[in-house]
């Protein structure tokens, strides 16, 4: 057997037929290892959830209409990605283009939101992540939740920018799908960490 | 077999027109050659394990004799942590993930992997983390806190230099390493195997891959979640894990474990595939029970993330959490089971070949099987209670990663290596090799069993002379003694047959699987045309066109 020649005879593409494209599977799996990683970090903002002996506390320290607000916009930028993706989906770039920069905008927003809320609670507070187990757990949940945020703006920014060159189309598995997926799987984080933090939490 | 001899002699050729070494180490060190990296990842890692190696020739050199004084009790601990660290992360994963790196695009008979510039990604961040670790030794000494870092005792309070930090970093950075290899194998296997290669076809080596990638997507992210937590306490005054300030040294081990458990089945399971692609081949029978296989490799991935907590019976869980991990932990045995049977009966009535492969097989059904009994002695609480932290669980885990993994794993190199290299291994060397390191390795770790029974509890650093555990250890240390020899044959045979070898060609042992049906070593395209399949050993097909197993399957 000198070689592998006579095993076939035509040409093939790469993928056996799969529902995904090789890209989207890649995002998916990125995603399962990221639930993983928040799930952990929510067990240990659970497990320290009212162990506290020294304040502030969160019904103390966390401010509501500020979450309901800041969650607002991040909510909304999951729709308006949805939006720019039909619009490359139609052929409009323009439209793409300017929903795209508009999530981008509700996005940047939400992150400026929670500096606020971090900088108040820093002020009128006290709450540093050394001041206690409150303290610890709930900036590094929320400062991971914004670090993937800011990730995802990155992103955006950069498909923005290629877009501009003409780069980006509608196609499975392309960047602005990719990064899409990414932004919904930060919006659902966001609303169970609404969730626990300043509903059931408090 | 001309075609082949002629591609290996343009491909030296060329190595050697690109003139001397700063063109070879330019070639290796921007490759995204899915065959290259996955070389890199197990010299690295044979790198690491001859580091590894020589802290528990250290180790064990302290140990040989009651209140020895060779090695200062600090550096002790240094050593029993790096030794640990090293094996796990830096040896064990990466140099299963350099296999599968190699193998499974052939195996299921793709080009390269799904991602090719992340998988170099993969490997560097793996070699600097392990590097970042490492250079803990240029700050004033490597961390003392064992591998498992258990808190508070990697707080400041207690690990004040910066050793504990770049632990921790270098964990980080090589865990990242690790998720984009499990991601990488995950999309190149459910997306990427050739035309008629269901998966119900894939040769067995890739579907354990699968579930390892699987495990390593659940496991590693919790662990890194986790050392970022231990850097927030330490830099920023963080408390998770500080016990004074409400934190818990509880939390940490349910973290740690959450990983650490699985992580055994991560470093075994790829062990299991490799295995399960000798024993037919050397026994010229199918594999027994391909389906029941595959369905226990998917039972052991799925029940070694519920069992983590049978690390922890001495902490003082409630009775029913015992109750409940003692029961998971149990039936971790029954797919394990499954797969032991299956390997007997793929080698019931078969012609055995008494190969290098073959026997670090045998090697390895005889050593993992005693290693999964004293597991399910550690499994049941109550027996648990009386030896947990003695070196009895020292024996057992040896027993299960070098019995299991490490044999596989060297029956799976001296296997593959024809097709890497183009030629063969000294059988000689193989077959001393494979005596020293069985006499060495049951010298070493069955004396363990003893001394922990008689209560000699892990990471000490010496102990008294009226205990009547001197004449174990020495069996210890002998043992090691043992095995140095035989790790330093499989190194010499390596670069010896390297040159010296003699020539392989294309199919040495008469196998079954894709990769085994380009030359050896592969061209960079891996396969000229992309195949076709219709069973699970295409090449049998091939050579025997008039009673091909699809026929049967």
């Amino acid at each position: 057997m000198s070689s592998t020649t006579n095993l076939a005879h035509e040409e093939h593409p790469l993928s056996a037929g799969s529902i995904l494209t090789l890209t989207q599977m890649g995002m998916v799996a990125f995603l399962v290892s990221e639930v993983a990683f928040f799930s952990t970090l929510i067990v240990a903002y659970l497990t320290f959830l009212g162990k506290d002996t020294i304040g502030p506390t969160p019904l103390e320290a966390l401010s509501l209409p500020t979450a309901i607000v800041s969650s607002v916009f991040l909510l909304a930028s999951s729709g308006t990605i949805y939006l720019a993706e039909k619009q490359l989906h139609l052929g409009s770039l323009r439209g793409f283009q300017g929903w795209w920069t508009l999530t981008f905008l509700l996005g940047a927003t939400f992150l400026a939101a929670t500096a606020y809320e971090w900088s108040e609670l820093i002020r009128v507070h006290q709450l540093t992540i050394s001041r206690n187990l409150f303290g610890s757990t709930y900036y590094t949940l929320i400062g991971f939740h914004a670090l993937h945020v800011s990730c995802g703006l990155v992103a955006m920014l950069a498909i923005l920018f290629l877009s501009f060159r003409g780069d980006v189309k509608s196609e499975p598995g392309g960047g602005a799908e990719l990064v899409s997926w990414y932004w919904h799987f930060v919006d659902c984080v966001w609303i169970v960490v609404f969730c626990i933090v300043y509903l059931w939490g408090r | 077999m001309a075609i082949a001899e002629q591609r290996r002699t343009d491909y030296q050729r060329q190595v050697v027109a690109a003139s001397g070494w700063t063109a070879i180490l330019h070639d290796w060190t921007t490759t995204v050659d899915h065959k290259k990296i996955g070389i890199l990842y197990v010299l690295m890692s044979l790198v690491f394990l001859v580091i590894g190696g020589c802290e528990a020739i250290l180790m064990r050199s302290q140990l040989l004799f009651p209140r020895y004084d060779f090695l200062p009790p600090d550096t002790f601990n240094q050593l029993f942590t790096m030794h640990g660290t090293t094996m796990v992360f830096f040896v064990g994963m990466p140099i299963l993930i350099g296999v599968g790196n190699y193998l499974v695009p052939l195996m299921i008979g793709a080009r390269d992997m799904a991602f090719p510039r992340m998988n170099a990604l993969g490997f560097w961040a793996t070699l600097f983390g392990g590097l970042l670790v490492y250079s803990s030794y240029a700050t004033g000494g490597a961390p003392a806190i064992g591998w498992f870092a258990y808190a508070p005792l990697t707080e400041r309070t207690f690990a004040r230099t910066a050793a504990t930090d770049l632990w921790a970093l270098g964990l980080l950075v090589s865990g990242i390493g690790t998720l984009t290899a499990g991601i990488n194998f995950i999309v190149t296997i459910l997306g990427m195997r050739c035309p008629g290669m269901t998966l119900r076809k894939i040769p067995f080596f890739a579907w354990t891959m699968l579930w390892t990638s699987v495990q390593i997507l659940l496991a590693i992210p919790p662990l890194t979640a986790a050392l970022v937590m231990v850097l927030l306490d330490r830099n920023l005054g963080a408390h998770f894990f500080d016990t004074q300030n409400g934190g818990s040294a509880y939390l940490w081990q349910h973290l740690f474990w959450f990983f650490g458990h699985p992580e055994v089945y991560i470093l075994v399971l790829p062990a299991f595939g490799m295995i399960s692609e000798i024993i037919p081949v050397f026994s010229r029978k199918v594999l027994f029970g391909y389906e029941f296989m595959a369905a226990a490799t998917a039972a052991i991935a799925f029940i070694s993330m519920g069992v983590w907590s049978h690390h922890m019976f001495t902490v003082g869980m409630s009775k029913t959490l015992d109750l409940y991990f003692a029961a998971a932990s149990l039936l971790v045995s029954i797919p394990t089971g499954i797969k032991f049977f299956n390997w007997l009966a793929t080698m019931y009535g078969g012609k055995i070949r008494f190969a290098s492969p073959m026997l670090f097989a045998f090697g390895f059904l005889s050593m993992f099987l005693i290693g999964g009994l004293t597991g399910i002695m550690l499994a049941i609480a109550p027996f648990n209670f009386q030896l947990s932290d003695s070196y009895f669980v020292v024996g057992h885990f040896h027993w299960v990663l070098i019995g299991g993994t490490l044999f596989g794993l060297f029956a799976g190199l001296h296997y593959w290596y024809p097709k890497v290299t183009g030629r063969m291994l000294s059988e000689r060397m193989a077959q001393w090799q494979f005596w020293l390191l069985l006499i060495g390795f049951i010298l070493t770790f069955g004396p363990m069993h003893i001394s922990g029974i008689l209560g000699m509890p892990r990471r000490i650093y010496t102990y008294e002379p009226d205990r009547g555990w001197e004449v174990w250890n020495q069996i210890t240390t002998l043992g090691a003694a043992i095995q140095v020899p035989s790790y330093a044959l499989f190194v010499i045979n390596i670069v010896w047959s390297y040159f010296k070898g003699p020539l392989a060609g294309d199919d040495p042992w008469n196998a079954w699987t894709l990769e085994w049906a380009t030359t050896s070593p592969p061209p960079a395209y891996n396969f000229e045309q992309i195949l076709v399949v219709k069973s699970r050993r295409p090449l049998w097909d091939l050579k025997h066109p008039d009673d091909p197993d699809w026929n049967y399957e």
